[in-house]
Formats: C-alpha cells, sequence, structure tokens
C-alpha cells in the first residue's frame, strides 16, 4: 500500500484547525470513492490511495501507533493519509480538548471511538479573576451526556474550569463501570451530593481529586458513601474544600484504602485528627495537612500527641502541603521529613523568616516551593542557600492591596537567581522589582521555561532607576531560549513588546495588563510570536488595528482574551467575518449599552461554529 | 482604562468594619429582638440549581482585617490576579488572632438582583445589623432604606433578605442579631418589589 503525503500547510505547533477540518473532510469524501481505484495520481492536495484497505497492514499501524502517546505526534500520524487517519482515531484512548468550545462532543466521540480518558478545558484564566460574568458557560453537560453513550469504559476524566452539576456527577457515576479517575481543577458547580455518587458508584475509584474548586456544602456526607469493603484510593484531594467533613468516616475510609498515597485535607481537619490520620497511613508519599493549628483547648501540660514521630514514620512523605492555620510551633513535627521532600506548599502559611528558616535548611531535595511572601526576602535567601535544585518557586503576597511595602523585592529574586540555577518556573508576586533583578534571573537561570512576575502597584517603573521595565522582561525573552510562558506586569512601554515579538519565539502562553502605550505592542506580538498559542490581556492601549494585525495567526491559537482595551464592536465583527472559524465573542457584564466599545472579547476556533448555550450578556459576532 | 470606571459601577468595594462609637440610636433599633416568625415567600427559579457560578468579588482586596481606616483609592477589579479562593483563606488566617479551628460554613453568598457577580462575605466579621447593612449598601451601590418591623424596608430600590437553615427566605432584621448570624446561609439583595411580599403575611 504505497502511502501519499498529504500537503498541508507547514505548522510548527502541530495541525491547525484548518488541517484538522480538512482530515475531517478527507475522512468522509474518501468513503464515496472507495470503489475507484487510482493509484499514484498524486497531484492535488485531496487524492488518497488504496481504496481497497489492507486489513494487515492496518493491524500493524494500529499496533505501532499505540506506542504514540504525545498528543502532537498523533496529530501529526493522522494528517499522514486516510489510512493513518483512521488507524489513529481508533487507537487515541486519551482525548485532549483544550477548549471546550473548539469542537462539539458529537464530533469528538464520533472520530475517536475508543477513548479511555478525557482531559476538558472550560473558562479562560482571566475568569479566576471575575472577569467574566457568571453563567458564562463552559458546561461539563454535554461533554458527559455524549461520552455515557460513547466511551462505556471510560476510565478518567480531567476537567479545569468547568461547571459541573451534581447531575452530570450522578450520570457518570452511573455510565462507566470502569471509572478510575475524576480531577476537577478550579471547577464549580456541584455538592456533596455529586461527591457522594461518585463516592458510592464508582467501585473501581482510584483518584478522587478536588483541587481549588468550589464545592457546595449540601449537608451530604459523601465520605460515608464510599463502600464498606476495601477501596482502591490512591488519591484523595479535598483541601479546598470550605466546609467540615465527617472525620469518622474519613477516618475508616483511610484505614480501609492500603493503597492510599495522596491525601490532602481541608481546613477542618485539625493536628489531633491529622495525627490519627498519618498514623494509619504511614505510606502516604503526598499529604496536606489540614489546619495544622492549634486548638484553643490545648493547655499547656495537657498531653499532644508525638507528632514528629508521627511524621517520621512516613518514610515516603515527599510532597507536603496544607497549613491552613498554622501553629508555627508545631513546624518542628516535620523536621523529619524535610530531607526527603520535593514539593513544599506553604503558600496558606503565613510564617515568618525565622519559622520558614528552620525548615528550609533541611530540604536539600526540594524542587516545587510555594510560599507566602511574609517570609521576606530573608526567607528567600534561605531558599536559595539551600534548595539548589530548585525548579519551580511560586510566592504569594499575604496582603494583595497595592499602596503597602512589600515584604519581597527585588533583593529577593536576585537572590534566587544566584542559588537556584535549575529553576524552571517561577511566579512571584511583589511591590517592587527592578530591571536588574530581573536581567540577573535570565543569565543565571537559562532554564526558565515559565516566567511570571506580578508587580501588584500598576504601572510601577523600576524602583531603584526610575525606568520602565522593558529592559527586564527583554533580557528574559533575549536569554531564556526554553520560555514558553510569560506574564508581565509594571510599566512597560511598547518596547518591551517589539522585545518579546523578536525573541520570545517559543511563547504559547502570554498575560498582559495595564501595559503598553499603542497598537505597536500588541502588533509585535502577534506577528512576532509564531508559536503564540494563549493571549490574555487586559486594562492596556490595545485597539482594533492591532487586532487586524493577528488575523494570519488566530487560527492557530487556542483563545484571545482581549478586556477593557481600545477594541470597538466594529472590529470585532470585521474580524469575525474575515475568519468564519473563528467564534468572536464580545461580553458586556451589565445592561444594555448602544456605544460601540468592548468590554470583554474572547475569541477562539472552533470546528462546530458558535455555541448554542452563550447566556445573554453575549454576543457573537458574525 | 476608560472601561475600569464601567466595571468598578458593581464590583468597586468598600468592605469596611464599623467604625467605633457608632450612633447608638441606630443601633438599638436595628438590633431589637423582633417577632421570628418568618415572612411568606415564593422562591424565584434563578436561586435554584448548582450550575450557579458564583464568585468572590471581594477579590478588590480592600478588606481590610486590621482595622485601619479604608484606602483611599478604590481597588481594582480582579487585581492583582490571585484566586479569590486563596485571598479568602489568608484573610480567614488574619482575622483569627487564636488560631481556632475553621468552623466551616463562615462564608455566605450574597446575590443581588441584576447584578451579574455574586459575592461572598464574612458574617462574623460585623457585630450588628447597621454594620453589616452598612457594607452590603457599599459593596453593591444600593440603599436599603428605614427598616420597620411591619413594612420591611421602606422606601427603597432594593431590600437586603436572608435564606436561612430551613430553607426559608426572610428579611434582614427580623430576627436577633445572634440568631440571624447562626441560621443565615446566603444573602440576596432582592429589589424593594419583591421583597414587599416578605413583609405581606404577618
Amino acid at each position: 500500500m504505497r502511502v501519499n503525503q498529504v500537503e498541508v500547510p507547514r505548522d510548527e505547533n502541530g495541525s491547525s484547525i484548518l488541517d484538522l477540518a480538512r482530515a475531517d473532510i478527507a475522512e468522509s469524501s474518501t468513503k464515496t470513492r472507495n470503489c475507484a481505484a487510482c493509484p499514484g495520481s498524486g497531484s492535488g492536495s485531496m487524492e488518497f490511495q488504496s481504496p481497497y484497505p489492507d486489513q494487515v497492514l492496518e493491524n500493524v499501524l494500529e499496533n505501532v501507533l499505540h506506542f504514540l502517546t504525545a498528543r502532537r505526534d498523533r496529530n501529526a500520524a493522522s494528517l499522514v493519509c486516510k489510512s493513518w487517519y483512521r488507524a489513529e482515531a481508533l487507537t487515541r484512548s486519551e482525548l485532549f480538548i483544550g477548549n471546550c468550545y473548539a469542537v462539539s462532543p458529537r464530533r469528538a466521540t464520533s472520530r475517536f471511538t475508543r477513548v479511555r480518558s478525557v482531559a476538558i478545558k472550560g473558562k479562560p484564566r482571566f475568569a479566576d479573576f471575575d472577569l467574566m460574568p457568571i453563567n458564562w458557560g463552559a458546561l461539563f453537560s454535554p461533554w458527559v451526556a455524549a461520552m455515557a453513550k460513547a466511551y462505556p469504559w471510560l476510565e478518567k476524566v480531567y476537567l479545569k474550569r468547568m461547571t459541573v452539576t451534581d447531575e452530570d456527577l450522578v450520570l457518570l457515576s452511573e455510565s462507566f463501570p470502569c471509572f478510575k479517575e475524576l480531577v476537577l481543577v478550579c471547577c464549580d458547580g456541584f455538592g456533596t451530593s455529586g461527591l457522594a455518587a461518585v463516592a458510592g458508584r464508582c467501585r473501581q475509584l482510584r483518584v478522587l481529586d478536588l483541587v481549588e474548586s468550589e464545592v457546595d456544602d449540601d449537608d451530604v456526607e459523601w465520605l460515608s458513601y464510599f463502600p464498606e469493603s476495601q477501596t482502591h484510593l490512591e488519591s484523595l484531594v479535598f483541601d479546598c474544600l470550605q466546609f467540615a467533613v465527617n472525620f469518622d468516616a474519613l477516618e475508616k475510609l483511610v484505614a480501609r484504602s492500603p493503597s492510599l498515597k495522596k491525601l490532602r485535607l481541608n481546613g477542618s481537619v485539625t493536628t489531633p485528627q491529622l495525627y490519627r490520620l498519618i498514623t494509619q497511613a504511614p505510606q502516604l508519599t503526598h499529604l496536606g495537612t489540614g489546619s495544622f493549628g492549634a486548638l484553643e483547648a490545648v493547655a499547656a501540660g495537657d498531653q499532644e500527641p508525638d507528632y514528629a514521630s508521627a511524621f517520621a514514620a512516613c518514610k515516603s512523605l515527599v510532597c507536603l502541603s496544607g497549613f491552613r492555620e498554622i501553629f508555627p510551633d508545631y513546624l518542628p513535627a516535620i523536621y523529619p521529613v524535610c530531607t526527603s521532600l520535593t514539593s513544599l506548599n506553604f503558600s496558606y502559611a503565613n510564617i515568618n523568616a525565622e519559622h520558614l528558616k528552620s525548615v528550609i535548611c533541611l530540604c536539600h531535595k526540594l524542587q516545587t516551593l510555594w510560599v507566602l511572601d511574609s517570609i521576606c526576602d530573608e526567607g528567600l535567601q534561605a531558599v536559595a542557600a539551600t534548595c539548589k535544585d530548585l525548579r519551580e518557586l511560586r510566592v504569594f503576597p499575604e496582603n494583595p492591596n497595592e499602596d503597602v511595602e512589600g515584604p519581597v523585592s527585588e533583593v529577593g529574586l536576585q537572590a534566587i537567581s544566584e542559588g537556584c540555577n535549575k529553576l524552571q518556573s517561577i511566579l512571584y508576586f511583589c511591590q517592587r522589582m527592578t530591571n536588574a533583578a530581573v536581567v540577573a534571573m535570565s543569565k543565571n537561570c537559562p532554564d526558565l521555561v515559565v516566567f511570571r512576575l506580578c508587580i501588584i502597584g500598576r504601572y510601577r517603573p523600576d524602583a531603584v532607576t526610575g525606568e520602565p521595565m522593558d529592559e527586564g522582561f527583554g533580557a528574559i525573552v533575549m536569554n531564556c531560549k526554553k520560555l514558553t510562558r510569560l506574564a508581565v506586569s509594571g510599566l512597560l512601554t511598547d518596547r518591551a513588546f517589539s522585545y518579546i515579538g523578536k525573541y520570545g519565539k517559543l511563547v504559547r502562553t502570554l498575560s498582559v495588563a495595564f501595559a503598553g502605550d499603542t497598537d505597536m505592542g500588541l502588533k509585535y506580538v502577534l506577528e512576532g510570536c509564531h508559536n503564540l498559542q494563549k493571549l490574555e490581556i487586559r486594562d492596556s492601549p490595545f485597539g482594533n488595528e492591532a487586532l487586524h494585525s493577528g488575523l494570519h495567526h488566530y487560527y492557530n491559537m487556542r483563545f484571545v482574551w482581549m478586556s477593557s482595551c481600545k477594541l470597538t464592536r466594529h472590529a470585532c465583527q470585521e474580524v469575525a467575518r474575515a475568519l468564519p472559524h473563528l467564534v468572536v465573542e464580545v461580553i458586556r457584564s451589565q445592561g444594555e449599552r448602544n456605544d460601540d466599545s468592548v468590554e470583554i472579547l474572547y475569541m477562539y476556533r472552533s470546528l462546530d461554529g458558535p455555541r448554542s448555550d452563550a447566556p445573554q450578556f453575549v454576543t457573537i459576532m458574525q | 482604562m476608560n472601561f475600569e470606571g464601567e466595571l468598578m459601577n458593581l464590583k468597586d468595594t468598600e468592605l469596611r468594619l464599623g467604625l467605633p462609637g457608632r450612633d447608638e440610636e441606630q443601633e438599638k433599633r436595628s438590633c431589637s429582638v423582633v417577632k421570628s416568625n418568618k415572612r411568606c415567600r415564593h422562591e424565584s427559579s434563578e436561586e435554584e440549581g448548582s450550575s450557579v457560578t458564583e464568585k468572590n468579588n471581594a477579590g478588590d482586596g480592600s478588606d481590610d482585617q486590621d482595622n485601619v481606616p479604608p484606602p483611599a483609592k478604590a481597588q481594582v477589579v480582579g487585581w492583582p490576579p490571585i484566586r479569590s479562593y486563596r485571598k479568602n483563606c489568608v484573610q480567614q488566617q488574619n482575622n483569627k488572632g487564636c488560631q481556632e479551628r475553621s468552623d466551616g460554613a463562615e462564608y455566605v453568598k450574597v446575590s443581588m438582583d441584576g447584578a451579574p457577580y455574586l459575592r461572598k462575605i464574612h458574617l462574623r466579621v460585623y457585630n450588628c445589623y447597621p454594620q453589616l447593612l452598612e457594607a452590603l449598601q457599599n459593596m453593591f451601590k444600593c440603599t436599603f432604606g428605614e427598616y420597620s418591623e411591619r413594612e420591611g424596608y421602606n422606601g427603597s430600590e432594593y431590600a437586603p433578605t436572608y435564606q436561612d437553615k430551613d430553607g426559608d427566605w426572610m428579611l434582614v432584621g427580623d430576627v436577633p442579631w445572634n440568631m440571624f448570624i447562626s441560621s443565615c446561609k446566603r444573602l440576596r439583595i432582592m429589589k424593594g418589589s419583591d421583597a414587599k411580599g416578605l413583609g405581606g403575611c404577618l
């Protein structure tokens, strides 16, 4: 069977929407030509070979394609020819939908028929910061309904920023007898009733992870719904729950879950309760400690459990988080595990530099650290001195107001850059920063893939020179050759964006707020960043001309978000007309207005046209 | 930046604790015990359903937990880019002086008819009705008018109501403060005309 190369536009990314659409069209059109033999004509982009399928070769192909796991590789393979397209579709077991509105559930489930694991992402990230009105969409319901019919063997569901209802969870629990893993990140719309359904009916459940999701308290004790017999649970994460859980049920559940490795408790679990749990489960590798606070009732002289021994018994612990109401006197309890920790999340613990130092000096193997800026520059210096293997650092502000003196600054950033040369990812909130420190990081940390700097005071210049922060961010894109994600802040002129456009060739995600001077800023980015997939901009003076300059690229992107910029509805409409496969949503958060202004523009490619579930405040431009 | 003004109409929050030395008369009036009978109300469908996405819009960060005078500058919505969930958790810690265990169900959701954003507030931050009402009025840029036992909130466009543990909707101020605190599950600022129904069946 000879295989013809299908002519497709070169795309460094993998397939653009046009490739996927063509592949779809090719699939349906060649079905009608199945009977005619026309070997080797080769001209034009839609010619396919071998109308009589060679079953043996196809089987071989399927077996080989099973080994292809990376979705980019799979996308590429599916474009080789019709036969490969078919084989790839049959062998894809993990389905990733980066934007839930880019494709309909029907289309996805029709093409990929043997999927075991589904990941779907919904709302854009700025929705996390209340910039998107409620009820915008990203509903899981149509997906679970389609999958209930199409994927009886479904095992895993991963959702991010989707709205999931209790009914969805009930349907899920009833439709998939082999269901094993449910991970909900930044989701909402469901409560303990839905959790109870999953706990009660998914008998093969291994993973139930609720991460930063809003869960309603329906007064259902969901933990009591797990089967009475031994469970297969390996991971139970519910640290985002804002209400109490039934501890008795929890304790019994842990006792009958011998495979449990990851347990992240919410703040309602007290320290004595934590003690009881970890003595039952010393095999844990990932622990979220819950409150870690001191109860008022603990008076001097009262017998307290030997927390340190309990932690010492957890010989496999590598990841520690929680500390929701930390009582610093309890910190020594975790010393025994510090030397093996690779990940530590103190981002809810308002501890000072001294407290942190006592812990961090033992954490030689640490690769991931999340902290509150209450540890000050001094704390960061201690991190730099010990954590030579650090890959990811996140420093969150304890006080997110704009007019305060921040406890961390360029000093901390500089120290980290000097001490942690293997750094790959950083998120740093601060009140003051200098270009020098950012430049230093660009040179000392060449492996940086993610650089997100948030100077909380808007339009703040270099704290020492008074200059814009252009040079700092310029150095980052210039020197960090692996950079794929960038978030900028501080006083920035168009120059900063010219650097990003010129040097940020691998940048896929860019986040901009209160920055830039003119349309040129955005133009530089849209014309220069060939790999840009996700663009989120707020409160920046970019207008219609800039928007227009990206027409050549929007089909290659997952989404563009622009809010409080200088766009008009008319310009958005022009984009919609120029690019028929782009869904251009103009969102207004309050009332009717007659003028041409645009509060929020959110646009994304879609194979299935405008969605049918758009709420009233969304206008889809056409 | 042109649109900031528009966005801030509803989301502008100056969530403050009441200042000491408030008007005592007003305090007495609002906190006084009234009948605890429930006013009848028919549920509107928009409150139902777990598919309503609710966001905390106190993300402006101006919740002054330290009892200092409120900041002169109003904060911007969604800035800095920290998830409100995270802001709440840390604020919650700061509010607790003595590190006591989290009680759960501390926050109540507050919605206002016609506003697309939901807020969450920590009821125990307030000591009495006037403080709570002032905060709500500031948060949502509305006024509630005079409260009276018989007529509810008279002469105002909006009235604050809440849903108690039994699921019934009541007018804020009907029951003693402490009873309110422990039974209030969520708040809803209703159009005055809708809330009249609450006062109707005494």
